[in-house]
């Protein structure tokens, strides 16, 4: 397969493609919706199911040209692999230039592994303006990969605030009942974290291009650039901090997500909690880290950021066990997981950061997993309340046998993806924060705690509610849906190897430069000062 | 720049000036045949078409050859004028705000039964007072520029006599743009007494030959003239005027006020400040960053409490003001090219968010206030995305605003530059940006996420012109929104002076110290 992708010269064009897909795709949904002029009703419906259709082969054609990554991936390189490098703002010193490597390689495959069956989760419960909703949904496919993929920190920003716009019609416009406080919430959390880190990013921009007399916001450059006084640096990685705490989101910037994961349409919180949410903590891995990791790994500034992350994790537990309402639930379960995420990658061993990443992925797969199931069962009986189910077991046998095997992988049960990522993070961060990984062992007991209540009472309670006892299962489309993911929750669970291997050099080489670089810099801030 | 065979004009020979000077002696001229073809006529609509239609042929005709003549390469001797790529760029931003005014007041005025055809003409006057703004390297004829550009203004501000706030508009415009001149008369006058010319070039060499830097004449002026164009481009706490006036004026002027004129107010302020007086950097540094603070926060805070569109624009056209101001607080030549960058998006932005309230409005109803937006996607797809790219475009998004992200990054790239990085600025800067997201989402929450209310009648049918301006505004917006690479070496031409004395000169001496 490998000789086979080379002998195309696929790295040399996956990455571009892999933006232009989406972006052509986007242009014929919204010319395929322009050019409709029959405005009756049979039509307006032939013409929103060719949308769906053709908005699922454009992102299954995506996957299809993505997937081969996974075999072209040198597993020994932590370096930069399917590097394209092409002039933008040459006078600006911008560049369109692209990239992977081990920890975004797996985020990359994640995205275009999710998409697709965001369309499928939406088909029938989108029913108005179906173009403009798949025409966003493949705009935000381009803004988040091109996150993944960016190697040059203006283009960086600019996919950072493109996926914005889409997600924030989507739940605005698609959403439930309060989708507009939801969406407008949302929008400025992101916006607001984010202009920050436009100043920094155009500051550091200034700093790497010095001699040139113009600006240079390639990564490489930026990663090189000498350090700065401590508070210089300092005042960088709360920029950056900032803009991705509330994409994580962190404990105290968490409160726009749970209003977003709920107003949202199905597909647009399978999105959000699946892929939005790793842009923040990949941001931690790709940036804030690596770059001032001399503030990072400052004892206080890691102790607070540790124990922001454990707060995170009971915190979100502990709320998610008195939700009534399951989507309501299952948000704040993301905010527990994604603190374990924090705590694995601020604990900064080879297994913690591997671990993070494999509970990214994992979350990724489960929470978006849960979030369909939750949007199946709500088009059947237009409630998340989980006090109007129970016993519902006996009614629809398929999908409580699928409810319970994602649940299950959500806790982090062995022989699930759940498990392998948090049984990482523990392991690694045992090792530099013992006291932080026992409390956080915690969260794990309250998922359990949280989910199987969870679980009993929607399909195991006795079923008291007529009107539940003519539910119908799922249909073959959802079965379809559901089957990939199922496949990957056990697939990774129990033989995780090979995605471990594909990260593992780049983890790394990213412990290493940064103990070494923060051991570099806390001799010269205990010195009396950087130069 | 440009070193191979680009003519050099001595401007002390009158047929050389009057060459430099060609593309404003046309534009003149030809608003003189047009204002004589006027007043021949009776007053009717159909003149007033024609004489609009003779207009925007004209200031086309006018963008044509400032163009043609800026790829020349010209420059020039010292004398009264300048002739650099800043001046003709600066004429473009206003040649396209006039195009798109006249354009939009042809349907405008037909409908509010304005008939006087003399109103277009009165824009090309306008706007060739705006020219000389752009082209004066001399403080009087700078000066002549102003004067030219307000007075008619003042009486397009009014141009709806049966309206009481068009009236009143005029008469607080009016009042206000004089005591403005005022100030800028005197401050004139001192620097004149300071410095003994009024001749920017010569200023600038006599502040630092003469050494006067501490001279109470010479800072009491650049004070007032710095009053005088605050006041000319409403930065806080000089701004009282422009709502009431926006929001009174025709809808189309309002949008010449908000992008044209204060495009104009800025060329002139920029080309003093960095020509004259950046030997007092210093002195004025100061002032100048808390303008720029202040109007941003102001403008911005405001905005948010706005219902009525018009008003909105007018508080958000106070916050960019002082975004720009923070490009000049840099001191740097980069602001100015930045500035051009900033303006040509602002211009598009914002006449096109004017272009689709004209668009919109009825004789009866002009639908103001954001309320009357609600829905608008249902009905009229085309015009609500072309208005969220507008509103995306004010509030700096990338890619779906296309070029306002760019202009407020250019923005920030010169105030970050390395000489005298202004960092506390430029966070206030995006802070400010933030907040405004809170007005400008709120039009597109309308259009988009609100439904349309029952019984709210029908909008009416989208004219040729306002969709002419609406579609070229949001192309030309997103194409150099993705691909802004030539528009900006076309602005990096820009020749007008290199950094200022006030400022430091050696880049990586000062980097060592702010690390």
């Amino acid at each position: 397969m490998a000789d086979f992708l080379q002998s195309i010269g696929y790295h040399g064009w996956v990455l571009p493609a892999l933006l232009a897909i989406p972006t052509l795709g986007a242009v014929l949904v919204w010319l395929h919706g322009f050019m409709q002029r029959d405005t009756s009703e049979d039509a307006v419906a032939a013409g929103a199911m060719t949308a769906r259709r053709l908005t699922f082969a454009i992102l299954m054609l995506e996957f299809l040209v993505s997937i081969g990554l996974w075999w072209s991936f040198d597993v020994n390189s932590a370096g930069w692999q399917a590097a394209v490098d092409w002039p933008w703002i040459d006078s600006w010193g911008a560049r369109f230039s692209l990239g992977i490597d081990g920890l975004s390689l797996m985020m990359v495959l994640l995205t275009t592994f999710l998409m697709p069956l965001a369309v499928l989760g939406g088909w029938t419960s989108v029913r108005h303006k179906v173009h403009t909703y798949h025409v966003l949904l493949l705009l935000l496919t381009v803004g988040v990969l091109g996150v993944f993929v960016a190697k040059d920190l203006f283009l960086f920003y600019v996919m950072w605030e493109v996926m914005l716009i889409p997600m924030y019609f989507i739940v605005g416009v698609w959403g439930g009942e309060r989708r507009i406080y939801a969406s407008i919430k949302f929008f400025i959390y992101t916006m607001v974290g984010s202009l920050l880190m436009l100043v920094a990013i155009v500051y550091l921009g200034w700093q790497a291009g010095i001699l040139e007399g113009r600006p240079n916001f390639a990564y490489d450059a930026i990663m090189n650039l000498p350090e700065f006084r401590p508070i210089v640096s300092f005042w960088l990685f709360v920029a950056f901090f900032l803009a991705f705490a509330v994409k994580v989101p962190m404990f105290p910037f968490h409160t726009w997500l749970p209003d977003a994961h709920v107003e949202a349409p199905t597909a647009g919180s399978v999105i959000l909690a699946g892929i939005l949410l790793k842009l923040g903590t990949y941001g931690f891995l790709r940036l804030a880290v690596p770059l001032f990791p001399g503030i990072a790994l400052h004892p206080t500034v890691r102790a607070v950021i540790i124990a922001l992350a454990v707060i995170g994790v009971i915190y979100g537990s502990l709320v998610a066990l008195v939700q009534p309402d399951f989507k309501k639930l299952v948000a704040y379960s993301s905010v527990a997981h994604l603190g374990m995420v924090m705590l694995g990658i601020f604990a900064l061993t080879p297994e913690s950061v591997q671990g993070a990443l494999m509970v990214m992925i994992g979350h990724g797969v489960s929470t978006g997993a849960l979030f369909f199931l939750i949007g199946m069962i709500y088009e059947r009986k237009h409630s998340r309340i989980i006090a109007d189910y129970g016993g519902i077991a006996k009614v629809v046998p398929v999908y409580a046998t699928l409810l319970t095997i994602v649940a299950l992988s959500s806790i982090g049960l062995p022989g699930t993806n759940g498990f392998i990522g948090e049984f990482l993070v523990m392991l690694g961060s045992f090792k530099t924060v013992p006291g932080m990984t026992t409390i956080s062992a915690l969260g794990v007991i309250l998922a359990a705690a949280y989910l199987l209540w969870a679980l009993q009472r929607i399909l195991y309670n006795p079923l008291d509610k007529p009107e539940n006892k003519h539910l119908t299962d799922l249909n073959w489309r959802e079965i379809g849906l559901m089957a990939p993911l199922i496949f990957m929750i056990l697939w990774m669970g129990v033989y995780p190897k090979p995605v471990l291997r594909r990260m593992e050099a780049s983890v790394q080489k990213f412990v290493q430069t940064v103990e070494a670089k923060a051991a570099q810099q806390s001799v010269t801030i205990t010195m009396g000062g950087g130069r | 720049m440009d070193i191979n065979l680009t003519r050099s004009f001595d401007l002390s020979v009158p047929m050389q000036l009057s060459t430099a000077l060609l593309p404003d002696l046309l534009l003149f001229a030809g608003a003189m045949v047009l204002m004589l073809y006027a007043a021949g006529r009776p007053e009717s609509e159909a003149t007033q078409r024609k004489v609009g239609m003779g207009a925007l042929g004209l200031c086309i005709a006018i963008l044509v050859a400032v163009v043609v003549v800026a790829a020349q390469g010209w420059s020039s001797g010292p004398g009264v004028i300048a002739v650099d790529s800043f001046r003709w760029s600066s004429n473009v931003v206003f040649l396209i705000g006039a195009i798109i005014t006249i354009a939009l007041s042809m349907d405008y005025n037909a409908r509010e039964g304005i008939v006087v055809p003399e109103a277009h003409v009165l824009v090309v006057f306008a706007t060739g007072g705006m020219m000389l703004m752009a082209a004066a390297r001399d403080l009087m004829v700078l000066f002549l520029g102003i004067e030219l550009m307000s007075i008619a203004v003042y009486v397009l501000a009014g141009l709806n006599r049966r309206s009481n706030r068009s009236a009143e508009a005029a008469l607080k415009y009016f009042l206000l743009g004089a005591f403005s001149t005022g100030f800028l008369l005197y401050g004139i006058a001192l620097v004149y007494g300071a410095t003994g010319s009024t001749n920017l070039a010569t200023i600038g060499e006599r502040v630092v030959s003469m050494n006067l830097q501490a001279s109470p004449m010479l800072l009491v002026g650049v004070a007032l003239l710095l009053v005088g164009f605050a006041f000319k481009v409403a930065a806080a706490p000089f701004h009282m005027w422009a709502p009431d006036v926006y929001e009174g004026a025709p809808t189309p002027i309002t949008g010449y006020m908000a992008a044209a004129v204060k495009a104009a107010a800025f060329a002139a302020f920029l080309r003093v400040w960095l020509e004259a007086f950046s030997g007092v950097y210093p002195q004025w540094h100061r002032a100048i960053w808390w303008l720029a603070a202040i109007t941003m926060v102001v403008g911005n805070l405001i905005a948010l409490q706005q219902r009525n569109i018009k008003r909105m624009l007018a508080y958000s056209s106070i916050g960019h003001t002082g975004f720009i101001l923070v490009a000049l607080a840099a001191g740097t030549s980069q602001a100015a090219t930045a500035f051009i960058f900033y303006l040509l998006a602002y211009t598009l932005a914002t006449m096109g968010a004017f272009a689709v309230m004209v668009a919109l409005g009825t004789a009866g109803q002009p639908r103001e206030t954001i309320e009357d937006y609600n829905g608008l996607w249902q009905e009229r797809p085309g015009l609500a995305v072309a208005m969220a790219v507008f509103m995306l475009a004010l509030l700096g998004f990338p890619i779906f605003g296309g070029m306002g992200f760019l202009a407020k990054w250019y923005v920030l790239q010169a105030a970050l530059q390395a000489p005298a990085p202004q960092t506390r600025l430029a966070v206030i800067l995006v802070i400010a940006s933030s907040i405004s997201a809170g007005y400008y989402l709120a039009l597109v929450i309308a259009m988009f996420m609100k439904p349309r209310p029952a019984g709210a009648a029908a909008f009416p049918p989208l004219g040729g012109m306002a969709r002419a301006v609406i579609v070229g505004s949001v192309a030309i917006l997103l194409f150099f929104g993705a691909w802004p690479e030539p528009l900006v070496r076309l602005v990096q031409r820009n020749s007008m002076l290199g950094a200022p004395p006030g400022a430091p000169a050696a880049p990586a001496a000062q980097t060592a110290a702010t690390r």
